[in-house]
């Protein structure tokens, strides 16, 4: 089994937005960068469905150089090996960052290694485009199908489950096949000390795509006005519980 | 034309598509265009049937026996040849799961650029865009130049209108040309919900919990302090990832989006990846022992303290006001 996943270096944002001073981009210099959130889990999975079924792990991204460091965190929980599609940094919309992916993936089987199983995150944390994987399946003439939280293998199909309406939508899909997953798919672990040494002297191929840009063009970026409440503190400890039951009363929440 | 894809349920078309049509038809008033509606599925004549008032000139019901199942190329498929026919200059959807895959393989078929969750869409040459990054945290400003633009709408951006007239529109079919590639990803069967207690997504209350609870046993005042108000326990992100409750009762840009009358944020710093998931809320009140935490941002009522003395201390004087 050769799976393949996609994954994208983003900022670790916490409290609240910075945006830089012309408006076009998140302020990172007081950030941390992480594995987008959905990916986490599509690296995870990867390693898991190695350890079971045996084969090799590849992770992809698209991303400045140091996006490395995000190639490096998911070969120290276990993946194989590691491909960096280098730019300069700047934004690529999903039909560039598609086009260069799918050139990589076929680049990679011409060398002799068919993917059985192409991971992807159902959406990028930061751009939230929600196509890129489909993008990369239509182009591949692979199937494809998002929002996956649970994954079976069985010999030459692939059965994954989403979230729909309270319940669970099963798909079985013949592989190779494209998955798009979501958090919750599994709990990602930690890396191992060992692991972070042995991710640190591996090699990560390096490929510099041509960018073929698609749209939308991003003009500006900007926070969303009107979020803010004035708060009113209602007490201190436990003291404040007569405030609270009051408070529930007057929302109409308090029930009998 | 602007063509809008709309899904329903028990013969009615669901919340997100009445939003996606008002978007619609604002786009359609600047341009002068008409808005058709395409549906899928059973029960798709009487939910198209039911937009009367939307302002809807066409409904188009895909029909065909193999699309009993949601199969999503089936969908986009159909799309394009119904786009082939009528010439749309925008497709719409919701920015439902199903509405941005089904717009993405569209988008991906024919090879045209997509922007999904759009909060607003000024026509023109090129589009200019409104659309959500970070699940809505933040705001991109884009502009979209394609021969039909393909969008969907970020849900609960834009309020749900009724259009003008309450003519109902013309219902058509419209049968696709599918090949059993076009269906070999489908729905292949479902399975049911466990239906044991409030679920988050209805809770009039929900109780949620941080990193602040502390441990996987410290949700018991939580679960006390719901249960006695009818409501859900939710959870922050590092609640999840530290394997303290299951992911299906995250809240946040990676889990679920509520919008209960009242959300009891305790231990919660109130990361934007949370803060996404509970702005629906109509009135957030926060326990924290930090004053300062972002949370008291979002927050309409506070109280400052740790939860493990406060959450207790509300149950014990709820059950004291009911007498028991």
């Amino acid at each position: 089994m050769n799976i393949l996943v996609c994954v994208k270096r983003v900022p670790a944002t916490g409290g609240r937005i910075l945006l830089t001073a012309d408006g076009l981009d998140i302020d990172t210099r007081y950030l941390g960068f992480t594995i987008s959130p959905h990916e986490e889990c599509a690296v995870e999975e990867a390693v898991r469905i190695v350890e079971a079924h045996g084969g090799s792990s590849t992770v992809m991204t698209l991303g400045p150089e140091v996006a490395s460091d995000q190639l490096r965190d998911a070969m120290a929980i276990g993946i194989d090996k590691a491909v960096l599609l280098e730019t300069d940094g700047t934004d690529w919309d999903p039909i560039a960052t598609a086009a260069a992916i799918v050139d990589a993936i076929r680049a990679q089987e011409a060398e002799g290694e068919p993917f059985d199983l192409l991971l992807f995150g159902n959406e990028a944390a930061d751009t939230g485009d929600f196509q890129v994987g489909i993008r990369v399946a239509t182009a591949l003439g692979l199937p494809v199908v998002g929002g996956i939280k649970a994954i079976e293998l069985a010999d030459g199909t692939v059965s994954a489950r989403r979230e729909a309406a309270g319940g669970w939508e099963v798909f079985d899909l013949p592989l190779p096949a494209v998955l798009g997953v979501k958090e919750g798919l599994n709990l990602p672990r930690y890396p191992s000390v060992p692991g972070r040494l042995r991710a640190k002297k591996k090699d990560i191929a390096r490929i510099t795509p041509t960018k073929r840009p698609g749209g939308p063009t991003k003009e500006r970026l900007r926070l969303p006005e009107g979020t803010e409440s004035t708060v009113e503190v209602i007490g201190t400890g436990a003291a404040a519980a007569p405030a609270v039951v009051e408070l529930l009363t007057r929302l109409g929440v308090l029930g009998r | 034309m602007i063509l809008a894809l709309v899904e329903h349920a028990d013969g009615k078309p669901d919340r997100l598509s009445l939003e996606t049509l008002t978007l619609a038809r604002r786009l359609g008033a600047a341009t002068g265009e008409p808005v058709e509606a395409v549906l899928f599925g059973d029960g798709a004549t009487a939910a198209a049937g039911a937009l009367a008032g939307q302002g809807v000139a066409t409904t188009h019901v895909v029909e065909d026996p193999r699309l009993k199942a949601f199969a999503p190329v089936a969908w986009a498929v159909s799309l394009a040849q119904l786009s082939t026919a009528r010439s749309p200059s925008v497709v719409i959807a919701a920015g439902s799961d199903r509405g941005n895959e089904v717009i993405a393989h569209l988008a991906a078929r024919t090879d045209l650029p997509f922007a999904a969750n759009c909060t607003d869409v000024t026509a023109g040459t090129p589009f200019r865009l409104t659309r959500q990054r970070w699940a809505g945290s933040l705001l991109e400003d884009a502009v979209l130049d394609a021969g039909t633009k393909l969008l969907s709408v970020a849900p609960h951006a834009v309020a749900a209108e009724e259009g003008a007239g309450t003519t109902a529109p013309t219902v058509t079919p419209f049968t696709p040309t599918l090949t059993d590639d076009d269906l070999r990803v489908a729905v292949s069967r479902r399975l049911e919900p466990d239906r044991s207690g409030v679920s988050l997504t209805d809770a009039r209350v929900v109780v949620g919990g941080g990193r602040g609870v502390g441990s996987p046993e410290g949700f018991g005042e939580l679960e006390e302090l719901a249960a006695l108000l009818g409501g859900a326990v939710g959870v922050s992100r590092v609640v999840t990832s530290s394997g303290w409750r299951p992911h299906s009762q995250q809240i946040g840009q990676t889990g679920l989006r509520i919008a209960p009358d009242l959300y009891i944020a305790c231990g919660i710093s109130g990361a934007i990846q949370h803060i996404v998931g509970a702005k629906a809320a109509k009135r957030i009140l926060a326990i924290n022992t930090d004053p300062d935490a972002p949370i008291m941002s979002v927050a309409d009522y506070a109280v400052i303290g740790d939860l493990h003395q406060v959450v207790p201390a509300i149950s014990a004087e709820i059950r004291r006001v009911r007498g028991g």
